[in-house]
């Protein structure tokens, strides 16, 4: 069967089960928007710059495990991907990006809207392809999604020249991929599945540090299987957030530069950490030198080349982390342990982390004339009772989410970890809010961060996706302003954001809701409001804007180097004044 | 992890790759993306002509060149690589010489070639140009005879390698062979 290129294309996104494309037209892509206009089963999603559409197919990947795809035209529509591909690539997140390029032969004449789009995507994908042959396109769409979302998952990028996409051509629709250069590596080892089950039960001190990988290999159930067996206590990254439950007894929340006291301090002292799903960031080690100097380190990933890349490893298992902790559960048992032995072999190290946790809880100051950004987040928490999708933007706002959502569930968690990209909240929260219509869906965003995407809100408005935005509004950029005032010694530079705009009417202007709150009473009522309204909705929370994140760990020192809270009133205090309770 | 373990020192690693367009600046962009610098690579086909072969001197103490193997290994093109470092091997590299011939050096330049073994490809009244082949040390040291004479230009074509004995790096043909038998498995010396 011959047809146009574009008409291939739309076909093979149906084959490979797409049913939302996020993108902006262009020239180069015109016969895909064409071939589009009588097309059934794809929902098109427009919006409004071309790295909202990556960041959205980012959510849509997130919140589903399925492959997000996102579709712009050539040159500046390429360049301006480039931000997403790169934060999917830190992430791990599988999304398949099109883009439009010049007809074959004007490529490399600099053409209108020309650019090298595979050379400068090279580094910011996992792999990527330009399209040279019609025949090419099914083959190459297939190994696309099977490379974005096998092994180590990742962005995976497509260049289309204009004349393929005109082109007849036969659609070639292979039933398997198989590609000899690329097989990755599912099942850990089978000794050195044992040998991690009996340092783990050796072990008196023992950590489970848990990243990103837990998530997209849906091994949550595995994990918390394993932690009750073994009655490990359980530290995530901030992208292994939700892959075990905030409020768990075995659980430390999360750890590195703005982590608890307690995960921090646990980490240091274990004799044994099983990473699961987690690569050594610098900004979970600190100096890496002094990162868990006593441990045996136990390591699962599917990438072998995050294994010892920061940190001497001691038992390497490279696997996919739901088989390999199911592995770990079934060697645990045969291991003849006797579970009194076990609890009283730990008994110690238990009491030793609750009170770490008893005499550092996260804590901040309440007042009754401002507004604490910690205080919001715990009442958006209280009021979702935990089950909302939360996506933030990069910056205070960011961390506070992190530090005070008590998360329940994996796949509810959505933030720029890896690359740290500011804006990436709003398109991010339209890709989970358009893949989960029912769902609450909320951006908890900095006046800086939301600023820099905040042109999406005309895409929710459009597109019907009732996203709710609570931006923790102190008048500037947050974190700058906290390392200038720590780290620098308040020399303060280019960090002033003036109430500028007017958030109630910017959102007014886009169609959406606009609500402001600057007293610490009105809170509640705002959300309450906010969670109630059928639309986009904008909350914009005038905060203390001298408030800090801590925990802190200044970059390059060591983990156990933290930077407390100023220690006035334990959160317990604050609990009264909460209206809801928590 | 940089600084720590081993002393650094010169790895040779053979790579197979897709014979595909953009094979190579894929391979380029992993060292100069991580500051690793490449001594020499040769890119040829192999048996199977959808299959290239690169040969890539890189120098690195022993976590970089595990980090090199392994993010090589993660470029979805690339089929198989192998350090031949420490394996039993056999290397080569090809060198094309201009060198001053004026009418008194010439006697001497054909006697230290055909030493070393290398041939005169190309005469001018003034000049010679020699083509040689051999490991690394066998090319310094004829370089090293032919500079006082004045070197004008040097082209090499960076190194080769093949393993040594009857394993080979791509499948092996249907056909049994007794190894002993094997002519080409057998005299290598140089």
């Amino acid at each position: 069967m011959k047809l146009p290129g574009a008409r291939i294309l739309l076909e093979c996104l149906k084959r490979e089960g797409v049913d939302i494309i996020f993108g902006l037209p262009g020239g180069a892509v015109l016969p895909i928007y064409d071939a589009l206009y009588d097309f059934e089963g794809l929902r098109h999603i427009l919006v409004r710059q071309e790295a909202a559409a990556g960041h959205a197919a980012e959510g849509y990947a997130r919140a589903t495990g399925r492959v997000g795809v996102c579709l712009v035209t050539s040159g500046p529509a390429c360049t301006n991907l480039v931000t997403a591909l790169q934060d999917a690539m830190m992430d791990s997140i599988p999304i398949v990006a099109f883009t439009g390029q010049v007809p074959t032969h004007l490529i490399g004449n600099d053409a209108f809207q020309e650019a090298d789009n595979v050379g400068i995507t090279r580094s910011a994908t996992k792999h990527n392809f330009l399209v040279k042959d019609g025949k090419d396109l099914g083959p190459i769409i297939r190994e696309a999604f099977h490379i974005a979302v096998t092994g180590r998952p990742g962005p995976v990028h497509v260049d289309l020249p204009k004349d393929i996409l005109v082109k007849e051509a036969e659609l070639i629709w292979p039933e398997k991929v198989v590609m000899r250069s690329y097989n990755p590596n599912y099942d850990g080892h089978p000794g050195q599945i044992k040998r991690a089950a009996k340092a783990m039960l050796r072990a008196t001190q023992p950590v489970l540090y848990v990243g990103g990988g837990v998530i997209s290999a849906d091994a949550h159930a595995e994990l918390r299987e394993l932690a009750e067996l073994t009655q490990i206590p359980v530290t995530t990254t901030l992208m292994g957030l939700g892959a075990f439950p905030s409020a768990h007894p075995l659980s430390l929340e999360m750890l590195g530069m703005h982590g608890t006291y307690y995960a921090n301090m646990a980490v240091h002292h274990s004799d044994v950490l099983v990473a699961v799903g987690a690569r050594f960031d610098d900004r979970v080690t600190g100096k890496v030198d002094a990162f868990a100097p006593h441990a045996e380190i136990i390591h699962i990933d599917i990438d072998p080349s995050s294994i010892s890349k920061n940190l001497k490893v001691d038992v390497p298992i490279v696997g996919d982390c739901r088989r390999v902790l199911r592995g770990l559960i079934e060697a645990v048992k045969q291991e003849k342990d006797d579970p009194g032995a076990r609890q009283s072999r730990q008994a110690a190290w238990h009491a030793q982390i609750a009170e770490w946790k008893r005499l550092q809880p996260l804590r901040y100051e309440w007042s009754d004339d401002v507004i604490k950004p910690q205080y919001v987040i715990q009442e958006i928490s209280n009021l979702t009772r935990g089950d909302a999708m939360i996506v933030t933007g990069v910056g205070q706002h960011q961390m506070w989410a992190a530090q005070y959502y008590k998360f329940t569930r994996p796949r509810a968690w959505f933030t720029s970890g890896g690359l740290g990209t500011m804006g990436y909240g709003l398109p991010t929260a339209m890709g989970v809010q358009a893949a989960h219509p029912g769902k609450q869906v909320i951006n908890i965003d900095g006046d800086g961060s939301f600023q820099m995407n905040s042109q999406e809100m005309a895409t929710c408005f459009t597109e019907h996706l009732p996203v709710k935005t609570v931006i923790i509004n102190n008048s500037g950029h947050g974190m700058v302003r906290q390392w200038q005032r720590i780290i620098y010694k308040e020399r303060y530079c280019a960090i002033d954001l003036p109430q500028i705009p007017d958030w109630v009417k910017l959102a007014e202007a886009y169609g959406c809701v606009g609500l402001r709150v600057t007293k610490p009473s009105e809170v509640v009522p705002a959300i309450e409001k906010m969670l109630s309204t059928p639309a986009p909705v904008i909350l914009d929370v005038i905060v203390d804007k001298d408030e800090c994140v801590f925990p802190m760990v200044p970059a390059g020192g060591a983990n156990t180097d933290m930077i407390l809270a100023p220690p006035t009133r334990e959160v317990r205090d604050k609990a009264e004044k909460s209206q809801t309770g928590f | 992890m940089s600084g720590n373990g081993s002393e650094p020192r010169k790895h040779t690693i053979s790579v197979l790759v897709e014979n595909k367009f953009g094979v190579l600046s894929r391979v380029a962009g992993l060292f100069s993306a991580r500051g690793y610098n490449i001594e020499s690579l040769s890119v040829g086909e192999t048996l199977d002509p959808s299959v290239s072969r690169m040969t890539i001197v890189v120098t690195g103490d022993e976590f970089v060149i595990e980090q090199v193997t392994k993010q090589l290994h993660k470029l979805i093109d690339v089929i198989k690589v192998n350090d031949l470092t420490d394996d039993s091997h056999v290397e080569r590299e090809l060198v094309l010489i201009r060198v001053n011939a004026e009418p008194q050096h010439r006697a001497e330049i054909q006697r230290t070639a055909d030493i070393f073994r290398a041939r005169v490809v190309d005469v001018t009244p003034v000049s010679f140009v020699l083509e040689a082949t051999g490991d690394e040390g066998k090319i310094e040291a004829l370089l090293e005879l032919l500079r006082p004479i004045g070197v004008q230009e040097v082209v090499r074509t960076g190194k080769i390698a093949i393993g040594r004995g009857p394993k080979t790096r791509v499948k092996r043909a249907p056909e049994k062979r007794r190894v002993s038998d094997d002519p080409r498995v057998v005299g290598f010396a140089d």
